[in-house]
């Protein structure tokens, strides 16, 4: 069995996850990447998406970023994100809600302003993003 | 020489006062808690975020991004003042704004204009006639998240790229100890020069620091996190300002109850004497009265 890495997500309000695993896969900005044990010193910017990753135990893991960068070291993983959630710990409801709201946000603002458009594009996104998480989670 | 009764009842209006200062300190030391935790649960991030951005900004180089470029020529400057929005709190506020005239004084010929946090300090910047850009009310001691930083964040930087605003500062108070907190005045716009990693002794005990792979490039990367770092800094002072309130209420409301209970000792002192002296003067006229009779 290869070697653990250590991998960290931490965000402005608390660590989500900080624990031994085999491997992590994350979603940079110019592509996914998957980190390994000594893995060559790493800096990458992350988009909206999933950081999966194998815990000590074999067992597939999903926590949810959004954005935010990732540091690789070799004993090391750090990502650092504006917010992030374990695939648990998605209030499914609230996305559902969020999702409805930005579409029907969406539907008006076409036409009017830039920003708003954008924000709720955004929006959007993000809990889309957050039911795909949720969707793999194990019933 | 006051009556008995008027002594009476300004004890049990001191005793009342002294119930709502104790009830204020024990809330407060309960949020001040809360606030600690929270600042205690930001601290990896920043942490982290520091020394990735340094080890960036040494290995950038020459490419300079328009967050760090001073205006050769400053004339509107823009301060993020950050008080409470409840007074009750000591000097705190107090502090705070002297912090801000001070910054201002002698500065003439500048256009201010001002973000507030909290009530306190907006009432200031209304009564000094000065212009308010944005005012955030209900964010300093109480609940708030990342995204309030980053939402004022992006406006300050959008201002400061647009050219509204030439520099932009920072006043918030730090929270050193409980019996501490000290206003302090930081600049936000242009970044002052980076702290660039690898000169303390203590990053010589990690070599794995000297070169990553960069995706996107280390400049690319630096310009994405610069206005981060703004949004960090904002986010932290918030922090410290919301935990120093707390603190100083506590403080002022240790004192005030401690005053309270001075005021009760004294004011009980005098309900006693005088109550002494009214039974003394009605035994005299008794014992005088008796004596007249026997004669």
């Amino acid at each position: 069995m290869a070697g653990m890495i250590r991998l960290e997500i931490v965000t402005p309000t608390r660590s989500v996850v900080n624990e031994d695993v085999q491997i992590v896969v994350a979603p940079g900005t110019l592509g996914e990447f998957g980190v390994l044990a000594g893995h060559t010193p790493f800096l990458t910017t992350l988009k909206l998406g999933t950081v999966r990753y194998t815990d000590a135990k074999g067992t597939e893991r999903a926590v949810f970023v959004n954005g935010g960068f990732a540091e690789a070291l070799p004993d090391k993983v750090t990502v650092l994100a504006e917010s992030a959630e374990r695939r648990r710990d998605i209030d499914l409801e609230r996305a559902k809600s969020a999702l409805e709201r930005a579409q029907r946000r969406l539907a008006m603002e076409k036409k009017k302003e830039e920003v708003d458009y954008t924000r709720a594009r955004a929006a959007l996104e993000r809990a889309m993003h957050r039911l795909k998480v949720a969707s793999t989670r194990r019933q | 020489m006051a009556t008995l009764k008027d002594v009476k009842m300004k004890i049990g209006a001191v005793k009342k006062t002294k119930q709502i200062t104790k009830a204020m300190n024990m809330v407060a030391a309960s949020r001040l808690r809360g606030a600690q935790t929270t600042m205690e649960s930001f601290r990896p991030y920043a942490t982290k975020f520091a020394e990735v951005l340094g080890s960036l900004a040494e290995r950038s180089g020459e490419e300079v991004s328009p967050l760090l470029v001073e205006r050769d020529e400053v004339k509107k400057i823009h301060v993020v003042l950050c008080t409470s929005d409840r007074g009750l709190c000591g000097g705190f506020n107090t502090n705070l704004i002297t912090k801000a005239e001070a910054f201002l004084k002698g500065k003439t010929g500048l256009e201010f204009s001002f973000t507030n946090f909290g009530k306190k300090g907006r009432a200031w910047c209304r009564k000094k006639g000065k212009t308010i850009a944005d005012d955030y009310i209900g964010v300093v001691g109480g609940r708030f998240e990342f995204n309030t930083a980053l939402k004022a964040g992006r406006k300050l930087i959008s201002g400061f790229l647009d050219g509204n605003y030439d520099e932009v500062w920072i006043i918030y108070s730090e929270f050193v100890s409980v019996a501490r907190q000290t206003p302090v005045l930081a600049k936000l716009l242009p970044i002052p020069p980076l702290e660039k990693a690898g000169k303390d002794a203590e990053d010589k005990s990690r070599p794995y620091m000297a070169e990553h792979i960069c995706e996107p490039s280390s400049a690319e990367l630096l310009n994405d996190m610069l206005p981060r770092n703004v949004y960090v800094q904002i986010y932290r002072s918030l922090l410290e300002t919301s935990t120093s309130e707390h603190a100083a209420r506590m403080a002022a409301m240790d004192n005030a109850t401690k005053a309270c209970n001075d005021m009760i000792g004294s004011l009980t002192l005098a309900y006693n004497k005088a109550r002494q002296a009214a039974i003394t003067a009605e035994l005299m006229d008794i014992v005088g009265g008796a004596e007249a009779l026997k004669g």
